[in-house]
């Protein structure tokens, strides 16, 4: 069972390299960033799988962190970097 | 308990053709907001399939509710991070894509 966790883990680890071609191609850098929300979300899918497969709990807290820092990250970019004089109060 | 770790183990399984349709959708759709709708919405569905099969194998509560809290969170962070890139793209101009 464990085995084919791993396996799931794979299939998900090639997923998020290929969302790293929409970082070379996307046009805006919103496009890029979307790449990030991707490490959000697959790579926390991936810490958990793991976090059962290899027996190690505390990948758990890890898979929370990287949860918490996808947020501030998306937020951060489009606040500081990407939002236009119009919209910026 | 090996029904749950099968269970488990089941709906782990069938959360990947979400994470397939979205990197799919992150690669081919057209423009910021069709890819922004792949993204945000079909992972979603399969972090909550992949959590829930690690809650049925798990066995201690604490587990269980902190991948509950590491789903919720995804929620709201997708939700929050797809409202503010639309809405700053709109704001600089980007046409939405329409087929014709």
């Amino acid at each position: 069972m464990n085995d084919a966790s791993l396996i799931l883990a794979f299939f998900l680890l090639f997923n998020l390299i290929g969302g790293l071609i929409r970082i070379l191609r996307g046009p805006t850098p919103a496009d890029s960033m979307l790449a990030a929300q991707l490490f959000g979300t697959t790579g926390v899918a991936i810490l958990t799988i793991l976090a059962k497969a290899m027996k190690m709990p505390a990948l758990l807290d890890v898979a929370l962190l990287f949860a918490l820092l996808a947020a501030v990250v998306v937020v951060a970019f489009v606040v500081r970097f990407w939002a236009s004089a119009s919209d910026r109060k | 308990m090996e029904l749950t770790e099968y269970l488990g183990f089941g709906l782990t399984l069938l959360g990947m053709p979400f994470f397939l349709s979205g990197t799919t959708g992150l690669l081919r759709f057209p423009d910021i907001y069709t890819r922004l709708h792949a993204l945000t919405k079909a992972d979603n569905v399969g972090l909550g399939l992949v959590t829930m099969g690690a809650m049925l194998q798990t066995h201690s509560w604490v587990t269980a509710l902190k991948l509950l809290l590491i789903w919720l969170l995804i929620l709201v962070t997708s939700a929050i991070s797809c409202h503010l890139v639309a809405r700053a793209a709109l704001m600089r101009g980007i046409r939405p894509w329409q087929n014709r």
